[in-house]
């Protein structure tokens, strides 16, 4: 079995205790909601979108270390980039956490910029039932950019 | 005379095995139970030697299966203390008991107008039948509150019952761990000149069951709590309703004839079972049951006091307000059913941790959203302890519990 490090690595504690970018956005910010309903978490994601750059970012709700530790690398690695580039960055971050991709007409993965703290997540693979805490901000985060088109 | 869990607990081959080297503390029984090795045997041996399509065929063999299924009927029958064996009608679950009254007995006799009263600790199975039957009724749905240690409020029981067709209620919480005052609240429903129905999904596995001293009028549980296998589990009914009631699903074994122009039913309980059942399933009920009985259900339930006492004394001991026992303290009043919630470690978060030492708890919602939001979580963590489980598998919850602490550094 695979130990607790792997899971709850001192980065991964550090923005669960310190989230950043926590809060609310007024409209016209979009607002998308995610469930998680194995366990009953739940997150917002606020989003300013400008010129097909998310220009700010919020996270809300409440979730398990795993969660919301999640959300706040990702509020911290979406701020200020191009759509593109984030759509980019979710899909990576999808097949880090060994999620298949359903659409084959999807471009090439760019992957030449590094992950940075969000390799910090890369030990949850090995806890199956984990994934789906990981992976419910970017599901919202892509709800969210659809909303914003 | 009481039992010794560590006896009862080598009867259960899975609590035999060892994660890296460690024996597993199972603590999630509410969810689902272990099997005994008499159960798994029963399963086994008639699969190998009687297994045959029951109330279809003349050859032996098929008698013999058929009368295999109708002894777990007989067994049921006396474990509940029902008055009639064709009152034990066999389901796929709890759910789909609760399922069959609501689309049956509610379709059949519910006007728009007409309520439904529920508690607010109700599992998902006894709300979204009856939200679906409100959907296409036209029916209000009431709602049971709760006082602030757990229990029912029953302050204002006849004005929620006023009007109402059917109270529908829990025998036990699966959260809270809450015992119900269940002869009281169908005497209330009666008096009303509503039905009641009881979840003994929790109570039932836990306790001395006598569906007459209740005075119920529907009570459903599941296979899989109580030892046994999963895919079967009962509805009893009185049978005077059962007679008038249409059936459920159609299909095989449920009709008396079929025609071009329609069909006429099946006597009970064929009614109201459509289609092949889960034949060797009820095999293994019946051994379950009988597994339970030859321990005695007043000694499962004085066990489980025990445990339960010596469980929220050790936490609370240990813990003090870092942990927080949802549900009634009073070991009386609840079953052995502990949610908590630990400093402010996320459920998920600890039942990880535990999980590295193989304690098995729950965490999550526990199919009880309303539930949850009363009590302001999203999720709890729940330890839940049965026959196998001793004083000792409480002193490994609480000794795992304090790497969480440690590990988050709260
Ligand atoms: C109180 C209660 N009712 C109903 C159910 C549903 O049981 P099943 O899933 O076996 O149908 C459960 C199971 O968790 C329960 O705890």
């Amino acid at each position: 079995m695979p130990g607790l490090e792997d899971l709850y690595r001192e980065i991964i504690l550090d923005h669960y205790r310190s989230p950043r970018n926590r809060g609310e956005l007024a409209p016209p910010a979009v607002r998308a909601e995610g469930h998680n309903p194995l366990c009953g978490d739940e997150i917002q994601v606020y989003l300013d979108v400008k010129d097909g750059i998310v220009t700010d970012i919020k996270i809300g709700g409440q979730g398990c270390s795993i969660s919301q530790s999640s959300a706040s690398m990702m509020s911290a690695a979406v701020k200020g980039k191009p759509i593109a580039e984030i759509r980019n960055l979710v899909r990576r971050f999808k097949n880090m956490m060994s999620i298949e991709e359903d659409d084959e007409s999807t471009p090439p993965l760019d992957e030449s910029k590094p992950l940075g703290d969000l390799e910090a997540l890369r030990g949850v693979v090995k806890f199956p039932v984990r994934i789906k805490c990981a992976t419910l901000a970017w599901n919202t985060l892509l709800d969210g950019l659809d909303q914003s088109i | 005379m009481s039992f010794d869990p560590i006896v009862v607990k080598k009867d259960f081959p899975l609590l035999e095995r060892e994660i890296n080297g460690r024996s597993i503390v199972y603590l999630d029984s509410a969810n689902t139970s272990q099997k005994p090795r008499q159960v798994i045997d029963a399963m086994s041996r008639f699969t190998e030697t009687s297994y045959a399509p029951i109330n279809r065929s003349a050859y032996q063999l098929a008698a013999e299966s058929t009368d295999a299924f109708e002894a777990a009927r007989a067994a049921v029958r006396r474990f509940i203390n029902a008055p009639k064996v064709q009152e034990v009608i066999f389901t796929k679950n709890a759910t789909e008991a609760l399922n069959l009254v609501a689309q049956s007995w509610g379709v059949a006799n519910l006007r728009a107008g007409d309520a439904i009263l529920l508690t607010h600790m109700e599992h998902h199975a006894n709300i979204v039948p009856w939200h679906m039957l409100a959907a296409e009724r036209g029916v209000e749905l009431r709602w049971v509150p709760l006082t602030a240690d757990g229990l029912l409020d029953l302050t204002n029981l006849p004005t929620l019952l006023d009007g109402a067709k059917i109270f529908s209620f829990t025998a036990m919480s699966n959260v809270l761990g809450t015992l119900t005052p269940v002869r009281q609240l169908v005497d209330a429903a009666h008096a009303a000149g509503a039905i009641a129905i009881v979840d003994g999904c929790q109570y039932v596995p836990h306790n001395p069951t006598d569906v007459q001293a209740w005075g119920a009028d529907f009570v459903a549980f599941s296979s899989h709590k109580l030892c046994g296998p999963s895919g079967i589990g009962v509805l009893w009914g009185r049978e005077t309703l059962l007679e008038e009631m249409p059936p459920f699903l159609g299909g095989g074994n449920m009709i008396a004839d079929v025609r071009l122009d329609g069909f006429s039913c099946a006597e009970l309980p064929a009614k109201f079972e459509a289609g092949t059942p889960a034949i060797t399933e009820a095999v293994g009920m019946h051994a379950a049951i009988s597994y339970l009985s030859s321990l005695g259900m007043d000694n499962v339930r004085a066990h489980e006091v025990e445990v339960t006492t010596y469980a929220i004394d050790k936490l609370k001991t240990r813990y003090g307000d870092d942990i927080t026992i949802h549900g009634p303290v009073d070991p009386a009043v609840r079953g052995a059913t502990l949610s908590f919630k630990f400093k402010d470690v996320h459920p998920h978060d600890v039942s990880q941790v535990l999980d590295q030492s193989n304690v098995c708890v729950r965490a999550g919602h526990h199919c009880a959203k309303p539930l949850m939001k009363l009590l302001g979580a999203n999720a709890t963590a729940r330890a839940s302890f049965y026959i196998y489980n001793s004083t000792a598998d409480a002193d490994a919850l609480a000794d795992a519990l304090a790497n969480a602490g440690d590990l988050f550094g709260f």
